[in-house]
């Protein structure tokens, strides 16, 4: 005798409780803390921030704790919280070029006002597996130096004073900043819309698309004017107060890529632009998306869109890691009902192709 | 760190009203996809965030909700989402058809008949019917605008050129009021002739694609078709294992390793019922074979 | 208007309003892009039955003409207006949308020099010529696919082919199937943008001639873009000769051809063989 499967909730909840277990591991090693994850795993807590779009180190730390170091399923968490979030407002632009830097490096032009400054990078460091880092690793204590007084003003600036690189394209007066998590996408999007988008993006998707402009795919020849990683402050102009009261500083990423001048017989010729920006320190999200941005670009610059880094509606409709991964693995719930009627519509197909090709003394004896 | 709190059925109010908006857009041009700004829900994309999102937006502490995912309130998915508003709402659930006012569906709709007090949310993964046509929503947008459907025609048409017939056995396209083609969600086509001329009022909830559309009561639903190649609708002609019911759209059980197969109702609800009413089937069913006496079963 | 005699004799029993007022009418058309005008200040009138052609170099303005009178360019100055099938002329600007694309797959065809870019490549035959009669709303499985076959043997394919994709044809079939999608729906006017262009010399003649007995038999006007003068000798019974964006001359064919006024024309002429 046949009995309908049952107990599904029970079922649930025990695989909730095996989660729990399995999210512990072995109960003899040390429970990890927040802090250890913010502190050690930094970067992790930076793509978690960055592309869960919320500046909150310690929600993203728990995140990566109750994801079982997934960062996508991190992201998930914090981007579900923060849809909850009541808003306030907007706040002013943070200005960059006042960033207290601690990394900033130009492919551009050998010295620059403020100077070059490598920071903390893995670049030139050999990928030689260390072992003494395994356990009780006290690193050696860094130079230092006093903060620098002189101001560090942005490559693009520079450029853009003689003319030799397009403005900064700005809004028009009294245009809100879009929001694609409060108002519905329509295409084709404006700058604002694409720059958060991106932002938004998996890391991982911004890297292949950025990559393959390089390859020939959508090419506009770019030179990292600038990657520049520090502290900016953040303000919020509050009505009542009337002026703009600070709320605090954050860590951001911002890469600015100097790329093919365009021109025509009314118009000088002139670099253009590229732009990317994460939160904590994002070097290769942000440089690709600078790249993506750029690519993104070809309507609005008279190019040809041709390659897919320049497809809006492909790049903008795919970016998202949240919306990529919960309809790629909704594959898992069941489809019995459609499977159902696909079999019942591909038994009778493969009936009547039987039917068909059957020898002719067959057909005749059916008949 | 910020204490989550939660309003009743967790989104908030004016998100609410915006989702609210949408829909009643949607009722006003029946068929046509509105978009809306479609919230991060604390579930997967693609596990009915759109349908979640609806039925937050039109629940009130009297309604009855019932949720079914393949026909039946015992799918893993469709415990996790009453859970959810049994929670985040407190409203009462119950399995009966009869019983709800609401109603979540993923893939079926009920057996049993809906009445006038009754709204039908379906989770929609893929909104647009043209969309494996015409992958750009910009195309696609004006398509619907200038209600330019020949395309639509021509996969029918490609289909009975190959096959002999529209091979198409769920998200069977339909025409809504004489002038939106729309997708009915993956429902198998054995249930398009429900949603004709339907007392309850159906919702659409597609949460990844931002989109909601809607069937206002009691109006006009044609599957698309050729007149020499009709809509038919899909059963396995067999009766059920277990309610004995001739007229439900039925699960294929496998029963063993050598071909065993027995055929029961897929809305558990229905057969339940059926079967506390005093009908029962055979509760097993001969290997693959369908009852002997002729008639088409589709 | 020039008045000269049609080709085809039954023409003249058609109802006299429909063939003494023209069909699509240029009024100043012009089209420029910044402070360049790809095409200026054209005017003519086409009747129904008039095949018209557009001669000049690469750069002439002749495709940006033909995309202003096709609606799919917006012009800068100047009208073209279209006698509708309810015999009112209208100003295509001031159609909406909708009627420009409805007019587009019933009462207007037009054949692409690529048939790439007229027909849907990895679709039937069949479905290729029968979706403009779905899209008016047949809805009959049979007879669509009748109305098919029976096209595709007007256009010399052979209707075995009719469940094959276009993909698998080769480039004169793939012309001549473009041609019997768009003439599937009985139009009253076809636009042609070197239809012959890309084609062997051989597969072209057979093309030409399918086109001349096609256009004659449906009393169809066309309004069609080459380079090639004979194309134009072969099809056409009026000619314009575009330069630098401008109509220079304009004719009869067998005019223009055999005895050119302008120096560019005689150029032109010149420079291809006798017919």
């Amino acid at each position: 005798m046949y009995v309908a499967v049952k107990g599904g909730e029970r079922a649930i909840e025990n695989a909730h409780r095996l989660l729990a277990n399995a999210r512990r591991g072995d109960q003899s090693v040390a429970d990890i803390t927040l802090d250890q994850i913010s502190e050690q795993l930094g970067l992790a807590v930076d793509r978690v921030m960055s592309e869960g779009s919320l500046y909150d180190r310690e929600l993203a730390a728990l995140a990566i704790k109750q994801a079982r170091g997934d960062l996508i399923e991190a992201i998930f968490l914090v981007r579900a919280f923060r849809a909850t979030l009541p808003r306030f407002g907007a706040s002013e632009p943070v200005d960059t070029g006042a960033m207290r830097v601690q990394r900033r490096v130009s492919s551009t032009f050998k010295d620059i006002p403020g100077g070059q400054i490598l920071g903390p990078t893995f670049d030139y460091t050999h990928r030689l597996l260390d072992p003494s880092l395994a356990e009780g690793f006290v690193p050696e204590a860094p130079a230092t130096a006093e903060a620098s007084t002189a101001p560090t003003p942005r490559v693009t600036d520079i450029l853009g004073r003689d003319g030799l690189i397009e403005p900064s394209p700005q809004a028009e007066d009294g245009a809100g900043v879009g929001d694609l998590t409060r108002e519905p996408l329509n295409f084709p999007a404006n700058r604002d819309l694409r720059l958060q988008n991106l932002a938004r993006g998996d890391e991982g998707f911004l890297l292949a698309m950025g990559y393959s402009t390089q390859r020939g795919y959508g090419r506009n020849h770019p030179f990292a004017g600038e990657i520049r990683f520090g502290e900016v402050e953040v303000e919020f102009a509050a009505e009542d107060v009337g002026f703009a009261v600070p709320l605090g500083s954050i860590e951001l990423t911002e890469c600015q890529m100097v790329n093919q001048f365009k021109g025509s017989a009314t118009e000088a010729p002139c670099f253009t632009r590229g732009y990317g920006l994460a939160f904590g320190q994002s070097e290769r999200k942000t440089m690709s998306m600078a790249l993506v941005d750029r690519a993104l670009r070809a309507r609005e610059l008279g190019e040809e869109a041709i390659a897919p880094a320049q497809d809006e509606e492909f790049v903008m409709s795919h970016s998202d890691n949240v919306q990529a991964t919960g309809f790629v693995e909704h594959l898992k719930l069941p489809h019995y009902v459609d499977f159902q009627s696909e079999l019942g519509l591909l038994r009778k197909l493969r009936k009547e192709f039987a039917e068909a090709n059957a020898p002719d003394a067959m057909k005749e004896a059916a008949e | 760190m910020n204490a989550p709190a939660y309003n009743f059925a967790y989104l908030d109010e004016q998100t609410k009203r915006m989702i609210r908006r949408a829909i009643l857009k949607a009722i006003a041009i029946p068929g046509y996809q509105v978009p809306f700004a479609s919230r991060e829900m604390p579930m997967p994309y693609g596990w009915g965030t759109g349908g979640v999102q609806v039925t937050a937006a039109i629940l009130g502490p009297q309604d009855v909700l019932k949720v079914i995912d393949q026909g039946s309130d015992d799918t893993t998915n469709a415990i996790s989402i009453r859970k959810f508003f049994a929670r985040t709402a407190g409203v009462a659930t119950t399995t009966a058809t009869d019983e709800a006012t609401v109603i979540q569906t993923r893939h079926r709709i009920p057996e049993t008949a809906l009445h006038e007090n009754q709204v039908l949310v379906y989770q929609v993964p893929i909104p647009e019917p043209l969309r494996f046509l015409e992958p750009r929503e910009t195309e696609t947008r004006r398509m619907h605008a200038l209600a330019e459907y020949g395309l639509m025609h021509v996969k029918l048409y490609e289909d009975i050129a190959r096959f002999g017939h529209i091979a198409t056995a769920y998200a069977y396209p339909v025409k809504v009021n004489a002038r939106y083609v729309m997708d009915p969600s993956p429902t198998p086509k054995f249930d398009n002739p429900k949603m004709d001329n339907c007392p309850a009022l159906q919702l659409f909830g597609a949460g990844r694609e931002k989109r909601i559309y809607a069937i206002p009561p009691y109006t006009q639903v044609v599957s698309l078709d050729f007149e020499d190649h009709p809509f038919e609708p899909y059963r396995f002609n067999a009766p059920c294992a277990l309610c004995a019911a001739e007229n439900s759209y039925l699960d294929e059980i496998v029963t063993d390793d050598k071909g065993g197969r027995m055929f029961v109702c897929s809305d558990t609800d229905y057969c339940e019922s059926r079967q506390a009413a005093g009908h029962h089937g055979s509760q097993s069913a001969a290997p693959y074979k369908e009852k002997a006496q002729g008639g088409s079963h589709d | 208007m020039i008045e000269q005699d049609l080709p085809d004799q039954d023409v003249a029993d058609r109802d006299v309003l429909e063939t003494d007022q023209p069909l699509l009418i240029a009024a100043g058309l012009g089209k420029s892009y910044g402070r360049i005008a790809a095409c200026r200040d054209v005017s003519f009138s086409l009747y129904p039955g008039e095949v018209l052609a557009i001669v000049g170099e690469s750069g002439s303005g002749k495709s940006t003409l033909l995309q202003l009178l096709s609606g799919q360019l917006a012009a800068s100055a100047g009208h073209v207006s279209y006698r509708m099938r309810d015999g009112v002329t209208r100003d295509l600007a001031t159609l909406g949308e909708a009627e420009r694309r409805f007019l587009f797959r019933t009462d207007w065809g037009f054949v692409h020099q690529d048939p790439a870019q007229g027909l849907r490549m990895a679709v039937s035959a069949g479905a290729n010529v029968g979706e403009r009669l779905m899209a008016v709303g047949w809805n009959h499985y049979g007879r669509i696919r009748d109305t098919a076959s029976d096209w595709l043997t007007r256009v010399e394919i052979d209707v075995a082919r009719i469940d094959d994709a276009p993909r698998t044809y080769s480039g004169g079939m793939r012309q001549r199937l473009q041609i019997a999608r768009n003439l599937v729906t009985e139009p009253r006017l076809v636009f042609m943008d070197e239809p012959t262009g890309g084609l062997d010399v051989s597969v072209q003649a057979r093309l030409l001639d399918l086109l001349r007995s096609l256009v004659a038999e449906l009393n169809l006007a066309v309004v069609i873009v080459t380079h090639d003068l004979a194309v134009a000798r072969l099809l056409s019974h009026r000619v314009m000769v575009m330069k630098g964006g401008r109509v220079i001359e304009t004719g009869l064919t067998d005019q223009v051809l055999d005895d050119p006024r302008e120096p560019y024309t005689q150029l032109l002429v010149s420079s291809i063989l006798p017919p």
